[in-house]
Order: structure tokens, then C-alpha cells, then sequence
């Protein structure tokens, strides 16, 4: 049995997490679920004492009071009671140890013969051998199952599980939650898992705590949670989820969360929720009801109803033939043919390593040489963009995943924006097509948010008026309240100019959301091409069926009926 | 392994092709008559022409060139214009002289500089990182010669616990020997510490805070154990290319050092032979050290290979 009771954590002088309370009974699942900023990590860290200080509550785990122990008490509290699988799991591993000598480090502090790595490697279903590996040998998903044997060398009472998902591909991140799902009994543990993916949490756990600026909003048994939301944050949150199937498009949530320590003085969501009053501004709601609101119940943002997907004519734009293209023996892109038309979104899903990056990246012109030709108009597309002349070049743009790396630090908002359009006459209006708020235009991209980065980004690729613009993976980086945002611009942006988009992403759910055709990519090829609708519902490829499944959208029932 | 060692040996060659064509061209583009520096200002043209026909300097440049690379690749080093004696001895026995010198700064240098570099990185933002990492800006930016005497006049003038030259008298035992090279080896390991401990600093402070060290400390190890077994792996591997920089510098870049102590080594040498257009002596002693670095070379990235896994073995899974 685990109880957190008033916990408050505070980072120089900063309060990140302020009076949470919980508990969980052992073999129990609890999921901690909020956006980035929202004090998440932090409560994880807390509960080994580790990260900020605390600065009030207490933690009691099977009557042990962790916040009493002594520096001695505390590493043998961790060795015999605790566990932890971090995000990132590679960053977890030493990088010069094999995996083996390191999972018998783990052993040795719990008195267990190395003998028993071939045990715990069985228990993560890794073959054997996998022991003499150094983590950069193995893939993500191997390298997180290494993560979580070690995590099992003990007898853990409190296992805490940090996004131990994100960062992986759908398939693999499926395979990790049903391994932990599996083990989870066998541990006995109490469980936390963190995590910004509600449905994931709602999949996988027993009662829900949902985080707003360091605090518990919402609190309860999972099913009730997800399905009948009291706190409007926790229902806006489910509404800005794209799901594959839904009648309605993910509603972004307006504005930010505060900034730690700037929190109003009334309800931390009140700047927020549509359903706001002035006692919601003044007095902070208690939490009742299992829900920190004055309104339980209100809609915090009103629901868009989703658009028909177009069906039109295209006349080709960019044609894509036989496009190969290698790293040294590896083929990233074999045979790959792709059209994309005038006025059509075009989206390309696929995992990591599947070649979707390389295909978009020899579309703009980045890269190396290989076969293949590339045709825009039906002139055919110098390999390297700087053999492309100026004017065809402008013709496409694209968006990068990391806005951080290609937005310039040492710039201005307006300086970015001023440069891609050549003189500063337009940039509020390039701003405001990307719905940027004017203020943003003087300031350095390290003041944005990642929404705003992105944004900005956008703001860029429309410079240049082109007819292609390349999205790759625009919205993995954002949490689901920003990329609903996010991708609504895009949209709109669409609508109006008549742009053309190549947007890859590895979320079948995003995609299909704003996609007229999706072409799915494995092993370097395209296996499967076709309208959006279609894809949904009847896809062909057992790999596309596997990403559908991966993705919590179960396709084939109705397939039946098609054929 | 092998294979990286063997591609690596094969551009070796190539490289001193390269530093005897740079080194040659150097000194025909020189001004000055070796001839000339040799018989001194009083000496009559004819002399001069004669100590020329002797040396064959007349010949076209790649003649002389030839003959020379011959030479040096069976054995025959030729002999010094200046001092007559051959070539090959005189660059062995200073290069052995030099080899001693930064043998003994490199013994002390290694240990002291990654130890402090790990203390201050463990201890990163505190007093004693404050202290390691000033002072080893401090020292690292006052030339050695200047340490050098302010060493000589404190130690070996004014105090006189050690002797002002640094080579001991012939005969001597190893004791002495090293009793007369500690003001130098002091000197310069005072230069270098600096440089590799703020290397080491940096890469003990990341693997610190790592994600890994974070999970060995929640798995219920003490600081030290973390330390002993994830951190001082990790933060070695920088050190050993600080420490190749910091050594083909001690072998070659000793100048100063040599010249201020009295100590015949092959940088001194190097610089005299220059000066004098000493051609045979020039080239062997360049070809020499230049061989040197690049074995310093090899041997750190093989000791970067060897503690990198992820170089050794190059990244299978993305």
C-alpha cells in the first residue's frame, strides 16, 4: 500500500506539485496523467525521493515513512522496495557496460547470483544472448525491456513507471505495455504510471489522477474518468485527442498552462475554460466529488464537428518514380513511387526506420543521390536543392519535426520570418495566417512554447507562397492539447491557400484525421495506398492492419460486410 | 579492431611523405646559404662554392630530395651539415632525452589531471570544482617558461632544493635523474593539467546527472559505488583524447622548457637545426616526431575505441 498525503515539491524555491494526494493498494494501478509542465515527472521523482525537494506531505509505502528515512535507510528502502523505468529508456543503460554485466549489477545489490540474468531476460522475452550486448546494439523497445528486467531483479512495493512508452512506435510501444500488463501481477507491486497519454492510462490502469499545474483536478477509477469527465481540463483533454473514427475533430485547448509559480489565484484552469466565473478566478475549488472544480460537468471548449473527407479531381503536382536511395548496403527506399496532386494532403505513416524521413527529405531536395526521379509539373527535380533554381525551390517548403534545431536561436521572431519572405512588409500577416499572436514577433524562439515554435515554423514554410509544403512529423514533439491546435491551422491553411502537403507522421491517428490519401511505408517501401476513408476501413496490408490495431482502432469487423 | 587498426597503419606513410615534401620545401624557401652558415662570413666564396660542390647542394631540388628519402628508408640519416656527427645518433639519443622528460610530466599528468578533472565533476558547481577549474585556467594560461622561473628562481636559486639544469651528469643514478628533471616536468605538468581535467570535468558532470547514473542511485547504490562503476567509465573517454593532445605536445612542443633548463632534447634540437638550415637533421628529426604523434594519435583513438563501446562497435540499431 502506497500513500502520498499532501505532497508538495518545489524546485529552487519554484512549487512544481502542490498537495497531491493518493493512494495505491498493491497489484493496484494508478495512472498520473497530465501535459508537459504539469508536474508529472516531478511527483514521479518525488516518490524515490530524488529531483526537487519536498517541501510538505508525506510518502508512506507498506507503513515505511520514506520521507523520515536516513541517507542509509533510504539506498536500502530503494534496493528492497522500489522501481523505476524512466522514458528514454536508452539513457537509462550505461552506454559502455554490456547489458548483462549490468543487469547483474542490479542482481548483486539484491544478493542474487549473476546466474539470474538469463532469468530476468526470459522474463522480458529477450533471447539470452541479448546479455552481451551494449545498449546501443539493441532497438528501443529491447533496450526499455532491459530497463524493465532490472527493475524486476527485486521484489519491488512500489514500481513507478515514467512514460516508459514514449519515444517508441506504436507496434513496440503495444508490445511493452502487454509485457508490463503480463508482469504486473507477478510483481505485486503498487504501480504509477505517468503518462500524458490518457487513453493509454485509461487502458492500463485501475484509478486515474489527472495533473493541472501541480495539482490533482480530477481523481477516480479509470473507466469513470475517461467516460463521464467531471473536470472540464480532463473532458478538453480527451476531446484534443485525435482518434482514428471519431464524429468529431480534436478541439484544441486556447492559451497555456501557467507558468510554475505564476499560477492564478482562483482555479489554475479558469484562463482556460470557457465555463469560467468570477468565483472560478478568485476561489480555488476544493476537490470534491472526485473533481477540483467550481462547475463540474461544463465543457471547458466547445467540439468541432468533423468535415466529409474531400473527394475531388487531382491533377498531379509532384510526381515520385522508382525513388532508391541507400546507406551504404542498407536500402532506406526501394522502388518507391508516390503522386502527390494539386490541393491534396497527402499522409505518410510508417515506423521508424521505415524510410518516410528519407522519401520527404529527397522530395525537398535534402539528401543523398540515388535512383529514381522526382517530377514537379512534370519537369523533373534536380536531386539537391541547391542545383534547384530559385523559383522552383520556393515552390516547396517544408516543416521540420524539431523546431528547436531549425528555427535560429539568435533570432527574432520577426527577423525568421522577414528573411523567408525577403523584406519585412508581410510578416504580420504571415503571423496571423499562422495563427501566431502578434506580441511573439519580438521576441527569440527560446521564449516560445513548443506550439508557438511550431507555429512560427508554419508561418515560415508559407513564405515562399508554395504549392508543396513537406510536414515531417510537425506534431510528435507537442502535447495533444497543442497539436490539435496545431493541426487545425494547418487545415485551415490548406483550405485557403490550396497547398499541397506531404505530412508523415508515425500516429495513424493524426494522419487519418487530416490526410485525403495515406500511403503506409515499412522496410523502405510503400504496402498500402489509398483514400484516407479506405484505409480506415478496410486496409489491406497486415502491416497497416497491425498500426490500426496498435493505434486502439480495431478495422476489420466491418470489412465482412464489404466484401 | 583489426581492421581500423590496419587502415589507420596504411595512411601513416602517406603522412610522412607529406611532412618530408612540407619540411624540404620549407627550408629551400628559407633565405640563406647553408654553405655559407656553416664556414661562417669570413670565408671566401671559393671555399663556399667548394663546401657546396661537397654537399651536393647544386644539384636540382628533387635530386636532392631523393637522395635524401633514400637514405632515410635504409638506414643512412646522412650527417650534420653543422655539427658532423651522424644524423641518426644525434636525433635517437635527443629524442630519448625528450622521451624521458615527457614521460615523467605524462606519469604525473595522467593521474593527477583525471582525478582532479572527476572530483570537480562529481562535485560540479561547488567549491572545489570552483577552485579546480580556476586554477587550472589560471596555470594553463601562463606560458611554461614563465612557470619555469618563477620554479627556477623560488626552488632552484633561491631555496636550493633542486638543481637549475635539468640534465643530471653522466652517470648519474635514476634518483638524480629524476631529481633534476622535476622542476621541468613540474612546469609543464602545471600547463596541461588544466586543459584535461576541465575535459574530464565535462564528461564526469553529464554522466552525473545521467539518466543512467539516476537509475543505479534509485536501484539503492551509494554515491560512490555509482561513481566507481558508472561514472568513471564514462567520463574517461574524453580524457584519453585530452591526454593524446597534451602528450604529442609534450614530445615536440618543448621548446622553451629545453631551452630555459639546459636540456638537450629534440625540440631544441629541431629549433637549432632549423636556424642553421641543417638539412639531414631538419628532416630525420621532423620525420621522427612526426611519426611519434601519429602513433600518440592511433593510441588515443584506440583507447577511445576501446572505452566507447559505441564507437568500437558502431550502432546497429537506430
Amino acid at each position: 500500500m502506497i500513500a502520498v498525503d499532501g505532497l508538495s515539491v518545489a524546485y529552487q524555491g519554484v512549487e512544481i506539485v502542490r498537495e497531491v494526494s493518493f493512494t495505491v493498494a498493491p497489484g493496484r494501478t494508478y495512472g498520473l496523467v497530465g501535459e508537459s509542465g504539469s508536474g508529472k515527472t516531478t511527483l514521479g521523482r518525488a516518490l524515490g525521493r530524488t529531483g526537487g525537494d519536498i517541501t510538505a506531505g508525506r510518502i508512506s509505502v507498506d507503513g515505511t515513512d520514506v520521507l523520515a528515512l536516513s541517507p542509509r535507510e533510504l539506498r536500502a528502502w530503494r534496493a528492497s522496495s522500489l522501481a523505476v523505468v524512466h522514458q528514454e529508456a536508452g539513457a537509462a543503460l550505461d552506454p559502455t557496460m554490456r547489458v548483462g554485466a549490468q543487469l547483474a549489477g542490479a542482481l548483486r545489490v539484491q544478493g542474487r547470483p549473476r546466474g539470474d540474468v538469463a532469468d530476468l531476460l526470459e522474463k522480458v522475452r529477450l533471447p539470452g544472448e541479448a546479455a552481451r550486448r551494449y545498449p546501443h546494439q539493441l532497438s528501443g523497445g529491447q533496450r526499455q525491456r532491459v530497463v524493465i528486467a532490472a527493475a524486476l531483479a527485486g521484489r519491488p512495493r512500489l514500481l513507478v513507471l515514467d512514460e516508459p512508452t514514449t519515444g517508441l512506435d506504436a507496434t513496440v510501444e503495444h508490445e511493452i505495455l502487454d509485457l508490463i500488463w503480463a508482469l504486473r501481477a507477478d510483481i505485486g507491486a503498487a504501480v504509477v504510471l505517468i503518462s500524458h497519454d490518457l487513453a493509454l492510462v485509461g487502458r492500463l490502469c485501475d484509478d486515474v489522477g489527472v495533473l493541472y499545474a501541480g495539482r490533482l483536478v480530477e481523481e477516480g477509477p479509470a473507466a469513470r474518468v475517461l467516460s463521464a469527465p467531471r473536470h472540464p481540463y480532463t473532458k478538453a483533454l480527451i476531446d484534443s485527442a485525435p482518434r482514428i473514427g471519431a464524429d468529431s475533430v480534436p478541439a484544441a485547448i486556447p492559451g497555456q498552462p501557467p507558468a510554475p509559480g505564476e499560477a492564478p489565484p482562483g482555479c489554475a484552469f479558469a484562463p482556460r475554460c470557457a465555463a469560467a466565473d468570477d468565483r472560478c478566478r478568485t476561489v480555488p475549488p476544493g476537490l470534491a466529488d472526485g473533481a477540483r472544480c467550481h462547475h463540474p460537468g461544463a465543457r471547458a471548449v466547445v467540439p468541432v464537428p468533423a468535415l466529409p473527407h474531400r473527394r475531388q479531381e487531382v491533377t498531379p503536382l509532384i510526381e515520385v518514380r522508382n525513388l532508391t536511395r541507400a546507406y551504404g548496403r542498407t536500402r532506406v527506399l526501394d522502388d518507391v513511387s508516390l503522386s502527390i496532386g494539386r490541393n491534396e494532403i497527402v499522409g505518410l505513416v510508417g515506423e521508424s526506420g521505415s524510410g518516410k524521413t528519407t522519401l520527404a527529405r529527397a522530395v525537398a531536395g535534402l539528401g543523398r543521390r540515388g535512383g529514381g526521379v522526382i517530377t514537379l509539373d512534370g519537369a523533373e527535380l534536380p536531386v539537391e536543392v541547391g542545383r534547384r533554381d530559385p523559383a522552383t525551390r520556393r515552390r516547396v517548403s517544408m516543416v521540420f519535426q524539431d523546431s528547436d534545431a531549425s528555427l535560429n536561436p539568435s533570432h527574432t521572431v520577426r527577423t525568421i520570418l522577414a528573411r523567408a519572405l525577403g523584406g519585412p512588409e508581410r510578416v504580420e500577416e504571415l503571423a496571423a495566417l499562422a495563427a501566431l499572436e502578434p506580441h511573439l514577433l519580438d521576441v527569440r524562439p527560446h521564449r516560445l512554447s513548443g506550439g508557438q515554435k511550431q507555429r512560427v515554423a508554419i508561418a515560415r514554410a508559407f513564405a515562399g507562397r508554395p504549392d508543396l509544403i513537406v510536414c515531417d512529423e510537425p506534431v510528435s514533439a507537442l502535447d495533444v492539447s497543442v497539436q490539435a491546435g496545431v493541426l487545425r491551422t494547418l487545415a485551415d491553411q490548406q483550405a485557403l491557400t490550396g497547398v499541397s502537403y506531404l505530412f508523415i507522421s508515425h500516429d495513424l491517428a493524426v494522419v487519418c484525421q487530416l490526410a485525403d490519401r495515406v500511403a503506409v511505408m515499412s522496410g523502405g517501401r510503400i504496402v498500402e495506398e489509398g483514400p484516407a476513408e479506405r484505409i480506415l476501413r478496410e486496409p489491406r496490408h497486415p502491416y497497416t492492419i497491425g498500426l490500426l490495431r496498435a493505434a486502439g482502432h480495431e478495422p476489420s469487423q466491418r470489412r465482412r460486410h464489404v466484401h | 579492431m583489426r581492421g581500423f587498426l590496419l587502415r589507420r597503419a596504411a595512411t601513416v606513410p602517406l603522412t610522412l611523405l607529406g611532412v618530408s615534401l612540407l619540411v624540404f620545401a620549407a627550408t629551400e624557401l628559407v633565405p640563406g646559404d647553408v654553405a655559407r652558415i656553416i664556414l661562417g662570413r669570413e670565408a671566401s666564396q671559393a671555399s663556399v662554392q667548394a663546401l657546396r660542390d661537397e654537399l651536393g647542394l647544386d644539384r636540382p631540388w628533387f635530386q636532392r630530395y631523393a637522395d635524401w628519402l633514400g637514405g632515410f628508408l635504409t638506414g643512412d640519416w646522412g650527417t650534420s651539415y653543422t655539427l658532423g656527427v651522424p644524423v641518426q645518433d644525434l636525433v635517437v639519443s635527443r629524442l630519448g632525452q625528450s622521451l624521458l622528460l615527457a614521460g615523467v610530466a605524462f606519469t604525473v599528468l595522467a593521474p593527477v589531471a583525471v582525478g582532479l578533472g572527476l572530483w570537480a565533476g562529481v562535485r560540479h558547481d561547488r567549491a572545489a570544482d570552483r577552485v579546480i577549474s580556476v586554477g587550472g585556467l589560471a596555470f594553463g594560461a601562463v606560458p611554461e617558461f614563465v612557470t619555469g622561473v618563477v620554479l627556477l628562481v623560488v626552488f632552484a636559486v633561491n631555496l636550493r632544493w633542486f638543481p637549475s639544469g635539468a640534465q643530471a651528469p653522466e652517470g648519474s643514478g635514476p634518483l638524480t635523474v629524476l631529481w633534476h628533471l622535476a622542476l621541468p616536468a613540474l612546469s609543464l605538468v602545471l600547463l596541461c593539467t588544466g586543459y584535461v581535467a576541465r575535459h574530464v570535468r565535462a564528461g564526469t558532470a553529464v554522466s552525473v546527472e545521467s539518466a543512467y547514473a539516476r537509475a543505479a542511485e534509485l536501484r539503492g547504490l551509494t554515491r560512490g559505488q555509482v561513481v566507481r562503476r558508472h561514472v568513471l567509465r564514462n567520463s574517461t573517454v574524453p580524457a584519453a583524447s585530452a591526454l593524446g593532445v597534451q602528450l604529442q605536445f609534450l614530445l615536440g612542443g618543448l621548446v622553451s622548457v629545453e631551452l630555459l633548463f639546459g636540456y638537450p632534447g629534440i625540440g631544441a634540437l629541431l629549433l637549432q637545426s632549423a636556424v642553421d638550415k641543417d638539412l639531414p637533421v631538419l628532416q630525420s628529426a621532423a620525420m621522427v616526431l612526426g611519426l611519434l604523434y601519429m602513433v600518440i594519435v592511433l593510441g588515443a583513438d584506440v583507447a577511445y575505441r576501446l572505452l566507447d563501446p559505441r564507437v568500437r562497435l558502431g550502432a546497429v540499431a537506430s
